[in-house]
């Protein structure tokens, strides 16, 4: 395949060479209406699930149309949403940070338009190309990772997963008749590139067997000290092995120590951990960013494992409907998922949730762990 | 007909939620039949392989994407993530299918010229798939081969004016809120000091030097919608000093239904008439707010700006006029020693360009990280190793009651020397003229 060249001349790579420019400047991309008005909105109401309309001083309001969107975007998908924003939003659009799609106008007659044209839009497949919704008590979009598309240490899918529990809550996306908002996000590994430790539904995949030693490539593949630092539980160490009668430097796993976080493949790549019987998913429960009423909390581990199940995990997403019907049915209005458990007590959420208590659950990893055991005689039957 | 059977896959076609497998198929149709009749640089079938290699490991339920390996522009030691597949012959169009990541301006507002003139690179020279957005923020530009990266960069910089994000042990792409571009809770201008502080540190955003990632994150109110006390090792989070702004007339109207509570977020349900006294009043973790039937008070000095109040009645009441920010550091998740939340360093910045003091206050942390982390070593578990007092020390921030939830529970404590009269040096004769041995 010949490369058609950009102007980029490999000889001298230095050549009119641009570097540490730095991403364009925001307010080159501002809608005229969010010029106008930045730094003067007043106050905002949500019209309808996915539409916001926030009223500045001068009076002028800008409506805003919040769609969901698989993160996971196609040029030809991305090119749609500049041809609706065209139509109806002057040119302009925003995406946020849990990948939605927001396109504004100032023109609520262009508003009812625009949602009339994006109910019509769905792929072949069936799935609406841009469902409206994300806003307020209910569900927004969920953020994940790349998973199978594209990572070398998940334990699970991001985009499968995501989409399959996603449809199974899709009336909670349109909707705003939960107690308050729930945030749902997917980390493939424990490394959590999303925000899965402070999530109120955090699912992760977790691996089960300790990584292989494949002896033949850990000296021609890995800085062996750099794996050893890696491991938090020090269960890597260095040692000699016999190959073919000689005996070469590798690495052992002590098998007990390892809780299979991967740290040691990333620095070694011949500690294959992957294992598609013994990895799945672990689902994290209560955790929250916000600093409403009460401080921002960690995810708790309530299900240790559950199986991968491709194509649509159904397993993961009864658990997560569950939870999510017993959070809607049992919780106060403007209390979160864990302020909820925390009212009611982790032993009445997991009976009411009809999971069992494994000793998985129990923290056993550095010195928070002690904190998380039970040291009152205040509990419940 | 398609290169690979994907059953599994398609099985992801149906239900009413946007189908990536239906985009990617999408994609695959359009660069097959080509109609703008693009030069593909890589070869055009890589989406149908993408869909093959990604079948695959939902029948075997383990992935066939391998280390990065080093790949990467020209004096930059980031932005680019090499990706090799296992299975090469197999999926020979995705052997190689390496990401981009492209830094993002401020808050994720585009123009379509914009964004068409990123799809159109996109699709001469890598996939034609992408992410909007990673989880760090950045435009990720997924799956091209190792000749098109200077390509790439050269078109970005040159035609897009844009640039590459961060990966690596560098500084990561910050990233923002839309803060008051949209948003009336915003106690700063969140998109502004992300782009003048994503400019100002180009160099450590660009090459490694640093012991591992360090994330800036900026929430403009304590709402915290990009999750920067989670996630960052340096965070602004926007707060405010003064009062409270308050609208009589317009709590009343909350009082008395003419207004929808909380925006109207909770209308997809009944909860019957809102009640001032119980969803207020009784929710403020402060208890400092009170109600006698015609009119609100707040005691503002006992406030700790929880946004309860303002979320409910936000034609009501507004954030206070002395505004600045929080900072936070040593966010991060579980690994290596478990998961983090930011801890609170400085109660309050003014943060205004040129955010001097900000700026200030990352270098000498970052002086500091440098010089004791350990490699893969996070900013919040160097605090934890070496204490949070070095921390304090370093920054020249005085310690107050505000940085704990409450004081330590031991007595192991240190003191410095020159706070115990005489130092730690002791005459041991004079010692042993008073005590016999």
């Amino acid at each position: 395949m010949t490369v058609t060249s950009s102007g980029y001349n490999p000889e001298k790579p230095m050549e009119n060479r641009v570097s540490d420019i730095g991403p364009r400047r925001y307010d080159e991309f501002y809608p005229p209406v969010i010029a106008r008005n930045k730094g003067k909105w007043l106050y905002h109401e949500f019209l309808a699930p996915g539409v916001l309309v926030h009223t500045a001083e001068s009076g002028e309001k800008v409506y805003t149309l919040r769609c969901g969107a698989s993160r996971l975007m196609s040029v030809t998908h991305l090119r749609e949403i500049c041809a609706i924003a065209d139509k109806y939003c002057k040119g302009f659009v925003r995406f946020t940070t849990r990948n939605n799609i927001e396109f504004m106008t100032d023109n609520p007659e262009d508003l009812q338009a625009l949602k009339a044209d994006l109910s019509t839009r769905a792929f072949p497949g069936g799935s609406q190309k841009f469902p409206v919704g994300g806003t307020g008590a209910g569900i927004s979009n969920i953020v994940h990772t790349q998973g199978w598309v594209h990572c070398h240490t998940p334990a699970t899918d991001a985009s499968g997963p995501v989409k399959a529990v996603m449809d199974e809550l899709f009336a909670e996306f349109g909707a705003m008749r939960l107690p308050a908002h729930l945030r749902i996000s997917l980390a493939c590994c424990i490394n959590m590139c999303g925000a899965v430790h402070c999530s109120d539904i955090g699912l992760v995949g977790v691996h089960r067997k300790p990584p292989m030693v494949d002896h033949e490539w850990t000296g021609r593949l890995c800085e062996m000290p750099l794996a050893v630092a890696s491991c938090p539980t020090g269960a890597v160490r260095q040692v000699k092995v016999e190959r073919n009668g000689e005996e070469v430097k590798s690495l052992a796993i002590n098998k007990d120590r390892c809780m299979y976080c991967g740290n040691c493949y990333t620095m070694c790549p011949a500690l294959p951990i992957s294992d598609g019987f013994g990895d799945g998913i672990a689902v994290m429960v209560g955790g929250k960013v916000s600093n409403r009423i009460t401080a921002p909390k960690f995810s708790k581990v309530v299900v240790a494992y559950i199986p991968n199940e491709p194509p649509r995990w159904p397993k993961v997403t009864a658990v997560v409907k569950n939870i999510v019907e017993i959070y809607a049915a049992g919780a106060r209005k403007y209390e979160r998922l864990g302020e909820w458990v925390e009212r009611i007590g982790w032993e009445r959420f997991f009976s009411l949730a009809g999971l069992e208590f494994t000793h998985h659950l129990i923290d056993d990893f550095r010195d928070p762990a002690y904190y998380t055991w039970r040291q009152t005689t205040q509990f419940k039957f | 007909m398609p290169k690979h059977p994907t059953p599994k896959l398609d099985e992801l076609e149906s239900g009413p939620w946007p189908s990536f497998v239906s985009d990617i198929k999408q994609e695959a149709v359009n660069r097959i039949e080509n109609p703008n009749k693009v030069e593909h640089q890589i070869p055009a079938d890589c989406p149908e392989d993408l869909l093959g290699v990604l079948e695959l490991s939902y029948n075997d339920g383990e992935t066939h994407w391998k280390h990065g390996g080093i790949v990467g522009v020209f004096g930059y030691g980031g932005g680019v993530i090499g990706r090799y597949c296992d299975q090469p012959e197999q999926f020979p169009s995705v052997a190689q299918f390496h990401t981009l990541r492209v830094n993002q301006p401020s808050a994720k507002y585009y123009d379509t010229k914009y964004l068409r003139a990123v799809c159109d690179l996109w699709e001469r020279r890598g996939s034609g798939l992408t992410n909007m957005h990673g989880s760090t923020g950045d435009i990720v530009l997924l799956g091209t081969q190792t000749p098109q990266l200077e390509e790439i960069f050269f078109e970005l910089t040159h035609d897009l004016d844009s640039d590459l994000g961060g990966s690596g042990s560098n500084l990561r792409t910050p990233e923002c809120c839309l803060g008051p571009s949209r948003c009336e809770f915003a106690c700063f201008d969140t998109q502004d000091i992300c782009h003048d502080l994503t400019l100002s540190y180009q160099d450590e955003l660009h090459r490694p030097a640093f012991p591992y990632k360090f994330k800036f994150k900026f929430d403009g109110c304590p709402n915290g919608c990009v999750a920067a006390i989670a996630r960052a090792d340096f965070s602004l989070i926007g707060t405010w000093k003064d009062d409270i702004k308050m609208d009589h007339s317009a709590v009343a109207a909350y009082v008395g239904g003419e207004f929808a509570p909380n925006a109207g977020a909770h209308s997809g349900r009944n909860w019957g008439k809102f009640d001032i006294q119980k969803e207020v009043v009784e929710r403020c973790p402060t208890g400092c707010m009170s109600w006698d039937g015609s009119k609100l008070r707040i005691n503002n000095r006992e406030c700790t700006r929880c946004m309860h109040c303002i979320n409910a009645m936000p034609r009501a009441l507004r954030i206070g006029s002395e505004r600045g920010a929080s900072i936070f550091v040593g966010a991060k998740a579980p690994v290596l020693d478990g998961a983090q939340m930011g801890s609170l360093l400085l109660p309050f910045v003014e943060v205004t360009p040129p955010y001097t003091e900000v700026k200030d206050i990352i270098e000498k942390i970052w002086d500091w990280w440098m010089s004791e982390g350990k490699n893969r070593e996070r900013l919040g578990e160097t605090i934890r190793r070496l204490s949070f007092q070095r921390l304090l020390d370093v920054t020249g921030i005085k310690p107050q009651a505000a940085h704990v939830q409450e004081p330590r529970h031991n007595p192991y404590m240190f003191f410095k020397e020159d706070e115990v009269p005489g130092g730690f040096e002791r005459d041991l004769e004079a010692h042993r003229k008073r005590h016999k041995r």
